[in-house]
């Protein structure tokens, strides 16, 4: 039905995106086609590498009462947790943010920070797309006209991971919010591995690869050099400008949210190595 | 060719009682309890999901009645404010709204009882700063948040751990 071009169609899933568009009459589509029947599609399945497979109609609220998520995917569950409020998260799903693509929601920004692969679903079978090139756009996604999420594939990460945001009332979508992940594999200093994500600064989750470049240079001192990877983030982002918060505000957030979130990284690395 | 459904039967529990209904696919949760069951006890606000004045319990945890589609709860259990109010009085929770003035215009009262009746029952003893963050999604258009904290803080010291309407 999704393919045939008979009917305009919609995925419903968690509906806390799609049903106030509806409701709003933003869109109109003229058949919905409700995921929440399919079987199998609510687990979260610890993967034998050491990460999770996450089905696409995982609601907020799981993902962050999740003990696996906890201890698989500590970032995943503390940006889960910042989603909206009970009520949306016990409807919202994972699958169902993701095709949604806000670009200051959590979870999209919480995947690519975690270098997840999505899995889709369609007439031609099944594909995986790292997260990092699902978000094409405002509400935009590699998703094609046929095709649905069906699982998220999250591999394992380390101990140094950071999460900050601000918003002006807890549950709202954030004015500005940083993700970091940071390892140290091997023997040496120099860390690897780094990713930083930042979200509502821009139309899809924002990497900061020059911050990122700073912090893997093998002389990366962190009290030094924090002020340039601040820097560097900011550089990064193109916010929006609105009745919520100016541009320039939300680029000053992402430079000192950067800096707390790397710092929190550290921190949780440095804390792990030294048990 | 799969034909979409115009309407579908369904069969749900609502406050205990079993309801088989044809419902047109288009009908909110909301609207089915207002409209097909009178119970109007559930207000609707903004319906697009931000003030919580809809929110109910489904299966025992809160969700917005107007971000649903009644449809989709065949088999489902869903609790509103009449359901969480006992056959004679008040539940300690409301007399509590009652007692501190928290009432204010009642608009916004059912939603916040039931997601504070969802609070208690997860942590009957709620800091405020909790009782806050737990009612972030409930909008009070009076501005009365103050006195709305003040008797979800005396329903948890009346009764810890009873503070739902009918136990």
């Amino acid at each position: 039905m999704l393919a045939g071009g008979d009917h305009d169609v919609k995925i419903l899933a968690g509906g806390q995106s799609l049903v106030p568009m509806l409701n709003l009459r933003l869109v109109r589509p003229s058949v919905l086609i409700d995921l929440n029947g399919v079987a199998d599609l609510d687990r979260i399945v610890p993967s034998p590498a050491g990460g999770l497979a996450i089905g696409a109609l995982v609601r907020h609220a799981a993902l962050a009462d999740s003990a696996l998520v906890k201890e698989r995917a500590p970032l995943l569950a503390e940006a889960a947790r910042h989603v909206g409020h009970p009520a949306i998260r016990h409807r919202g799903t994972l699958g169902g943010s993701l095709a949604h693509a806000d670009p200051a929601a959590e979870l999209p920004a919480a995947l690519v920070s975690l270098d997840a692969h999505i899995v889709l679903h369609g007439l031609r079978g099944e594909r995986s797309v790292p997260a990092s090139e699902c978000f094409l756009g405002l509400l935009t996604t590699a998703l094609a006209a046929d095709e649905i999420v069906t699982e998220i594939q999250i591999p394992p990460h380390g101990p140094g991971w950071g999460f900050a945001e601000v918003v002006r009332r807890a549950g709202d979508f954030a004015l500005a919010g940083v993700m970091a992940i940071v390892a140290r594999p091997g023997p040496s200093r120099r860390l690897e591995s780094v990713r930083l994500v930042g979200f509502g600064v821009g139309d899809r989750p924002v990497r900061f690869v020059e911050a990122e470049r700073i912090i893997t240079n093998p002389a990366f001192d962190a009290r030094a050099d924090v002020a340039r990877v601040a820097a560097a983030a900011a550089e990064a982002c193109d916010p929006p400008d609105d009745v919520h918060a100016s541009a320039d505000y939300r680029r000053h957030l992402a430079a000192v949210l950067t800096g707390e979130v790397v710092g929190q990284a550290l921190a949780r690395l440095d804390g792990a190595r030294s048990t | 060719m799969i034909t979409p459904a115009e309407s579908l039967t369904v069969r749900l529990t609502v406050n205990g009682r079993v309801v088989e209904r044809e419902i047109a696919a288009r009908r909110s949760l909301a609207d089915f309890l207002r409209e097909d069951l009178g119970l109007t006890g559930t207000h609707v606000g903004c319906e697009h999901g931000v003030c919580g004045a809809c929110t109910v319990l489904l299966d025992g945890r809160s969700a917005r009645s107007c971000l649903l589609f009644a449809v989709q709860l065949d088999g489902a259990t869903v609790t509103t404010i009449e359901g969480l109010t006992p056959p004679d009085g008040l539940s300690p929770l409301q007399q509590a709204f009652c007692d501190t003035h928290a009432m204010q215009c009642g608009f916004c009262t059912p939603g916040m009882i039931v997601a504070t009746t969802e609070l208690l029952e997860n942590n009957p003893e709620p800091s405020e700063d909790e009782i806050r963050e737990a009612l972030g999604g409930n909008l009070c258009m009076c501005t009365g948040y103050v006195n709305i904290v003040r008797a979800v803080v005396q329903a948890a010291a009346a009764s810890p751990g009873t503070a739902r309407g009918i136990s």
